[in-house]
């Protein structure tokens, strides 16, 4: 099933243009990498999924972007709304800098998801247990969330982000600043979410979309130039240029 | 070719070597002028908390009072005591003429028949018995005792007369002055005799003059500078605000103590000299340090916080209501008493809106008149008795004391509350 579809987005930003003509469908419940040589946009499409791209003056993005056929870009679109359904992790951790249970309660605290103490406690406790952290912390939930180590703030960040049930979950290079062992709890992870999330990540390791994706984009200087299943696109790619990626000859 | 470049590796530590020099006598520069100028003040002000004090046999005449016998608590109130209070000067030398009697009486300070009286109204039994009382001595015999005076000055240019001094050794010699703790320094309000003024009306002034500052300046910077850095757009309006903001920050403090008596004294006819206005007009000066201050803060904060927040579902006014302002706090409560600092050491806008006056009263709200201590300073630093003299520097000492408070809290904000970003 199809869960977003984006067509013909472009994304300026001042008179630059950043973005050309992207169109790509992403499937509900599957992983799907986003891949490409730095400055390639793939971060910028990413952004332009739960319109993080407003926050940016000079930023502009043309086109639509269906989510559950309900254009994103619309007028009548509620940002708050939109982003209490699609979360997102960034690149850097960056945990409020508060408890961890102040953290991974904000979300449905602001959402109004709890009517009780008991309420959240439960949420934040099948939060963290799904961002398989829950093991390593529960003796000191009221600790500040920046003594963790890093691979353990990003797998805060994912129970927050997981904390308000998201339907989608962005993903920035979530690893990009972790070490080997905390990169693999991290995909390890990813594989767990897949069954409630619909996920989309952006990566700078062709082994890592490899071994997380079911469907990869590849980017080039704002274009997407190949989509498809991940097998496809590693083994068998139609462009030559995902080709040259591919094998590393460029990017 | 090696040899060159050994050379050139020499002269490099050489320059080094050379401007931690240079940068070593300019801390050696800065903390010598420092020294000095704390040694002189602390030096001629250290005397002035200390006070000298006459102690004078004192007989309670009833009939010199002209009190009945028996008397009620309003008849010890409203006795007279100008008679007895002579009387026990003048018994100080008995073979005085009249001339030498009102010399005598010059000694001490023209409040010696309140503190007479204030001693029968401690103990009404007193009447008709002789009580040594201690006497506030006058400022010039003040300044004999601490060795401040010259005494071989020729006598007509001395303000203390050889008969006084005559006499006050004599008392001296006898144990009958003693020194103690200045306590009225810091209770009276100022005076035209130096042996009685004091700071509290000019510390009280200070105090309501910042709070009424604080009052305005703070909410006002503090919501300015949120909405220009997290809510206003970026445009040649805002440009042009933020240019301005800082040219206010640059404003000669004269300028705004002519705006407050121009707009606050003129238009708005509010009470001259008072603390109201003085903090009013402190505050348009404090306000741009703390916007400037607020907004640094504010841009000190990660965006990757407000980033977090956003992708959380937070609105704007949430993102920066429950992260980027409790965040920036602890910069903009810190700028915001180095503001305030600032403003209470300021003298000329204050000048201007006449907080000047001479104030010999303590004020008990922002709408009473009053001074404020550097404007004190200016008032007793233009005085001509010596025994102002030691009072400026003490004054110094009072108000310095209350800026290093100040900036010590600043720094305890600053340290304590800061977070540290991973």
């Amino acid at each position: 099933m199809i869960k977003i579809k984006a067509k013909d987005v472009d994304v300026f930003y001042g008179k630059k243009q950043a973005l050309f003509n992207i169109s790509l469908d992403i499937e509900e419940n599957q992983v799907t990498a986003l891949i490409g040589p730095s400055g390639c946009g793939k971060s910028t499409f990413l952004r332009c999924l739960n319109r993080m791209n407003d926050v940016i003056d000079i930023c502009s993005v043309k086109g639509e972007i269906l989510i559950n056929d309900f254009n994103i870009n619309d007028k009548s679109c509620d940002v708050v709304r939109l982003r209490e359904k699609i979360g997102m992790v960034f690149q850097k951790p960056n945990p409020f800098p508060k408890t961890l249970y102040e953290n991974v309660s904000y979300g449905p605290t602001i959402h109004g998801m709890a009517q009780s103490k008991q309420e959240m406690d439960e949420i934040v406790e099948t939060s963290l247990k799904k961002a398989a952290l829950w093991e390593e912390v529960k003796d000191r939930l009221h600790e500040p969330g920046t003594g963790l180590s890093g691979g353990q703030q990003q797998r805060l960040c994912i129970a927050r982000a997981i904390s308000v049930r998201p339907e989608v979950i962005l993903m920035d290079e979530p690893c990009s600043a972790l070490d080997p062992i905390a990169t693999a709890q991290i995909e390890e992870l990813i594989d767990e979410l897949k069954k409630e999330h619909t996920i989309i990540i952006v990566t700078h390791s062709m082994a890592q979309a490899a071994r997380v994706s079911q469907n990869t984009g590849f980017f080039h200087l704002g274009q997407l130039i190949e989509h498809g299943s991940t097998d496809k696109i590693f083994k068998n790619p139609d462009n030559t240029k995902t080709q040259d990626y591919i094998t590393g000859r460029f990017g | 070719m090696n040899k060159n470049k050994e050379q050139l590796l020499n002269k490099r530590y050489k320059a080094e070597q050379r401007f931690r020099l240079y940068g070593q006598s300019a801390i050696f520069m800065a903390l010598l002028f420092l020294t000095i100028f704390i040694f002189k003040i602390f030096s001629t002000g250290y005397s002035a908390f200390q006070k000298t004090w006459l102690i004078v046999p004192v007989t309670f005449d009833p009939e010199l009072m002209m009190l009945e016998q028996n008397p009620s608590k309003e008849d010890i109130q409203d006795a007279d005591y100008y008679d007895i209070a002579l009387k026990s000067m003048a018994d100080l030398d008995l073979n005085a003429n009249e001339d030498q009697e009102n010399e005598l009486k010059r000694m001490v300070s023209y409040f010696f028949e309140k503190e007479i009286k204030n001693e029968l109204l401690n103990d009404p039994n007193l009447i008709g018995k002789t009580k040594e009382v201690y006497l506030t001595a006058s400022d010039d015999l003040d300044q004999v005792f601490k060795g401040n005076y010259p005494r071989d000055l020729p006598e007509d240019q001395r303000r203390v007369s050889d008969y006084q001094l005559k006499i006050f050794d004599q008392l001296v010699v006898n144990g009958k002055v003693e020194s103690k703790f200045n306590i009225s320094f810091f209770t009276n309000a100022d005076s035209r005799e130096a042996e009685l003024a004091g700071i509290a009306s000019s510390f009280m002034g200070s105090i309501f003059s910042i709070l009424v500052c604080l009052m305005i300046a703070f909410p006002v910077a503090v919501l300015a500078a949120i909405y220009l850095e997290e809510f206003a757009p970026k445009n040649r309006f805002t440009d042009f605000i933020e240019v301005n903001i800082n040219n206010l920050a640059a404003v000669p403090s004269i300028v705004f103590g002519l705006l407050g008596l121009g707009v606050l004294l003129a238009i708005f006819q509010l009470p001259r000299s008072t603390p109201l206005v003085g903090g009013i007009t402190l505050s348009l000066m404090t306000l741009p340090t703390i916007i400037i201050a607020a907004r640094a803060s504010l841009k000190a904060v990660p965006p990757s916080i407000r980033e977090a927040a956003l992708a959380m579902g937070a609105s704007r006014m949430q993102t920066t209501m429950h992260h980027t302002v409790p965040l920036s706090m602890p910069g903009t409560l810190s700028g915001t008493i180095i503001g305030l600092a600032q403003a209470l050491g300021e003298t000329a806008p204050l000048i201007l809106i006449g907080m000047v006056a001479f104030v010999n009263t303590i004020p008990g709200s922002p709408m009473d008149p009053a001074a404020s201590l550097p404007v004190q300073i200016y008032i007793w630093a233009e005085s001509a008795e010596r025994g102002f003299v030691e009072k400026v520097s003490a004054c110094i000492m009072v108000l310095l004391g209350f800026l290093i408070t100040m900036n010590l809290f600043a720094q305890i904000i600053r340290h304590k509350f800061e977070k540290k970003w991973s």
